[in-house]
């Protein structure tokens, strides 16, 4: 349930009284009622559910996976081409 | 995207894919509660991925799936009406009540529009003044700050012409009601992270003693399932029980304590239908008596009924972990997205449908069971 | 166009556009095929797309097959018709809201997604006809900037748009302007495209990024609106096709992979060639605005709608070097080689994810809807 996406607050400002911000995803911005997250600064990141924000993503707690990772030193002699192989890049396209 | 490509990394995937097999030694079932967790592991082919050991099994997270059958009824005959405007999120259009869906109250004249957020509705409401804008407020824990504030906003600015159709259910009196089934199968959780965010997950820290299993809180990318199911398989293996949190970027224990006081303020605790289920004690919301006055139910008579579902469909038994889509006789041939007999195949999300869009039925012959 | 019912000259009017009288906008009486419809066809159609054809406002449009255009062969200039030369012919509506969207409008569509239907058939596309369904008040300065637009799409794709039709419906009855094109192309002798020749061993070229007019679209639609600088792809893919097949006559089949996106065009081929698909998540060129765009809304890029983008099914030996051609030319920049034809699983399509599980594509229910979970 309840697809969440994470975007960046560019701009915050008010409409009917209630915290609104501009948010921009990847290279697509769409308004975003920010009131349940009243703290967000500008440059910060949010999760977005239905035009909502769910709340603020900690930058430091988005790191432990890759940290968890790292710990893994038992694991990286694993790190080597086996039955699982390696998908390449993500097919990213920038635009113009 | 920040946030997101990074957790779709293949390299990490591979390393939590190779600790996972290392921690396991014996079979587990795990249930993911969500359904977007459910989409992403069919999408990725995460359960692939897994040793044979581990069986995921896909629980009732979802909104739309769940909704019961004389809920939809009666959205389809407020839709219908020339003095509604019916507002909706895309998921719920396709979903059949007893005849029909909101595509063919549309197509048959009613003003059916697709909102993305709540907020849009009181916009429309505010361009029509001689009409009634109905929002059908469907959604879990994750939607109900978003459904709330739009009626709380409506009440401060005002706006008469505006209603909601609620159907919202909690995800931890499931829970409960699946590992109380005599039938239950599964050993571990991993909780939706989106539901967590709002809600945060104190709720299960009961729930994990009673039950004695470990619950996860787990985000939704490819990594966070990945790692989601290795904490849990660690904590199955290591004999414990209770609540971890894989998704600390954006769940904290307390939740979101500004959306929940709104939740709080204009939603009750009720009792509540899960289609496929049955009635679960205090599973669900309905508005509280300061905002009963926005319930479209109360402002439009409506027809009440028991509707019946198809004797065919096994989509409760899915929706509780018990059996798995292609086990099921009308999988794929009575039963598709295109005509859904039940809860389960009705939303994108939905077990039998993620099975289905993603092509598992075709696999079925080709594949053994797993 | 045709058929006008006057019997007035016009042929002298032609090239001096007649002010429509003083309306602003589209009444009933420009399709009661009176005065009001002659005076659109000559005030507005036939300044902007006319040509010797069209002028003439024959009920029909006719020519001889000896201009069609292939390069002359031995036999010279007299070659009417080289033995082996098919007709290729096809027909396709377009509705679109908005009419106008960053990147294109209705009339671009309508003159590309029929020159393209031609072009991914191996045929040198070179006359459509089209049809015009107008909304009574549509404003005639909309309908000027639309047929401008299709003389445009016209000119870029070398056709020449030689039949038509207007009718006129009443107002509340129609949305502003839905086309109808068809259009005629040579397919030369030798060259025998279809989508049942897909072998296991072929390879799958995407000519350029996934997804993008449909997003555009998409971000304009009314409650979903986000800011994004996404254009439509449409363009017409005739130069390019041609090329590729210039370059690499093996190709087995093309495709414009339009409504259902890429998604469906595949499916289509393994169902149709009876051979499994297989493709590779990692090697599908999207937008970054794109896929945010689908993350934000629930949408899968597979199955958004291209207009400028065709698939081609190559022989694996010359798979590269198609490649390259392609990735030299405008339209192509982006090219990639995302997958191939097995024996494996016929009549599907199989895509490796990201982190190395494998799903089934399978063919789109419905409409794809944005969801919220």
């Amino acid at each position: 349930m309840c697809l969440g996406v994470p975007g960046k607050v560019l701009t915050t400002y008010h409409e009917h009284d209630l915290l609104m911000g501009k948010v921009d995803f990847g290279g697509v911005v769409k308004q975003v009622c920010l009131a349940h997250t009243p703290e967000v600064q500008p440059g910060q990141y949010v999760v977005v559910h239905v035009g909502f924000s769910l709340q603020v993503i900690d930058e430091a707690e988005a790191q432990a996976v890759f940290q968890f990772l790292e710990n893994m030193q038992e694991l990286d002699e694993l790190d080597r081409p086996d039955d699982v192989a390696d998908a390449g890049g993500n097919g990213s396209v920038p635009s113009p | 995207m920040k946030y997101q490509d990074e957790y779709r990394d293949p390299a990490a995937a591979r390393k939590l894919q190779q600790a996972i097999r290392q921690a396991t030694t014996r079979p587990w079932t795990i249930m993911e509660v969500c359904g977007g967790q459910t989409h992403t592991i069919v999408k990725y082919g995460i359960d692939e991925l897994l040793p044979p050991e581990i069986e995921l099994v896909h629980g009732p997270g979802c909104p739309v799936c769940v909704t019961p059958l004389e809920v939809i009824d009666r959205a389809l005959e407020i839709a219908t009406r020339p003095d509604v405007i019916f507002c909706s999120f895309g998921d719920m259009l396709r979903v059949p009540g007893s005849q029909g869906d909101l595509f063919s109250v549309k197509a048959a004249g009613g003003d059916v529009r697709i909102v993305y957020s709540p907020l849009d509705c009181l916009k429309i409401a505010a361009d029509h003044p001689d009409r009634t804008v109905v929002f059908f407020a469907v959604g879990f824990e994750t939607t109900a700050p978003a459904n709330a504030m739009a009626v709380w906003q409506a009440q401060r600015r005002g706006i008469v012409n505006f209603a909601v159709l609620v159907s919202h259910s909690l995800v931890p009196p499931a829970i409960a009601a699946i590992m109380a089934s005599p039938q239950n199968r599964v050993r571990g959780f991993l909780a939706a992270g989106h539901v967590c965010a709002v809600m945060g997950y104190e709720a299960y820290e009961p729930l994990a003693q009673q039950f004695q299993v470990p619950i996860v809180v787990t985000g939704f990318e490819p990594l966070d399932l990945l790692e989601g199911i290795l904490r849990c398989v660690r904590m199955l293996e290591a004999g414990r029980c209770g609540v971890d949190n894989q998704y600390a970027r954006v769940v904290r224990r307390q939740g979101n304590t500004a959306a929940i006081d709104l939740v709080k303020q204009v939603f009750e605790v009720t009792d509540r239908k899960w289609r496929g289920i049955g009635t679960i004690a205090a599973s669900g919301l309905r508005l509280s008596e300061a905002f009963r006055h926005y319930d479209a139910e109360v402002r439009f008579p409506v027809s009440r009924h028991d509707a019946r579902e198809p004797d065919t469909c096994i989509s409760g038994l899915i929706l509780q972990g018990v059996k798995k889509p292609w086990q099921c006789p009308a999988f794929g041939t009575n039963c598709t997205p295109e005509h859904p007999l039940g809860a389960t195949m009705v939303s994108s999300e939905g077990a039998c449908a993620a099975y289905y869009h993603y092509g598992r039925h075709r696999e079925v012959a080709n594949m053994p069971a797993r | 166009m045709n058929s006008p019912q006057d019997e007035q000259p016009v042929i002298a009017l032609v090239h001096c556009p007649v002010p429509l009288s003083n309306q602003q906008h589209v009444l009933l009486g420009h399709g009661s095929g009176g005065k009001m419809s002659a005076e659109l066809i000559r005030g507005m159609f036939l300044p902007e797309l006319g040509n010797d054809i069209l002028n003439a406002l024959e009920d029909q449009a006719t020519f001889e097959l000896a201009h069609l255009g292939l390069e002359t062969t031995g036999q010279g200039a007299a070659a009417a018709f080289p033995p082996g030369a098919r007709l290729a012919f096809t027909t396709d509506a377009y509705v679109v809201k908005p009419l106008f969207f960053p990147g294109g409008d209705i009339g671009k569509l309508a003159v590309h997604g029929t020159v393209n239907d031609l072009a991914v058939g191996g045929a040198r596309p070179l006359y459509l006809s089209a049809a015009f369904i107008l909304e009574e008040g549509l404003p005639l300065e909309l309908l000027r900037r639309i047929v401008g637009s299709m003389r445009e799409a016209c000119e870029a794709a070398g056709v020449q748009l030689v039949a038509g039709d207007t009718k006129v419906v009443d107002r509340g009855k129609g949305d502003q302007v839905f086309i109808t094109t068809s259009g005629i192309g040579l397919v030369p002798p030798g060259r025998n495209l279809s989508i049942a020749r897909a072998q296991p061993g072929d390879r799958i070229l995407v000519s350029g990024t996934i997804g993008d007019h449909g997003m555009t679209i998409m971000s304009l639609r009314e409650g979903l609106e986000f800011e994004t600088s996404l254009q439509s792809d449409t363009a017409p893919l005739h130069d390019l096709a041609e090329q590729m097949l210039t370059a690499c006559p093996n190709i087995r089949c093309m495709r414009d992979p339009t409504r259902g996106g890429v998604a469906s065009a595949l499916n289509e081929l393994a169902e149709a060639a009876r051979v499994g698909i297989k493709i590779d998540e990692a090697q599908l060129p999207v937008r970054d605005e794109v896929r945010a765009a689908c993350e934000l809304l629930g949408l899968d890029p597979l199955y958004v709608a291209n207009e400028g983008k065709l698939i081609a099914v190559v022989p694996a030996a010359d798979a590269e070097r198609l490649l390259a051609v392609v990735r030299s030319h405008p339209l192509g920049r982006d090219a990639r080689l995302l997958g191939e034809v097995v024996d494996d699983h016929p009549g599907m399509v199989v895509m490796r994810s990201l982190v190395g599980g494998q799903r089934v594509v399978s063919m789109l229910a419905g409409e794809q809807l944005p969801r919220i979970c």
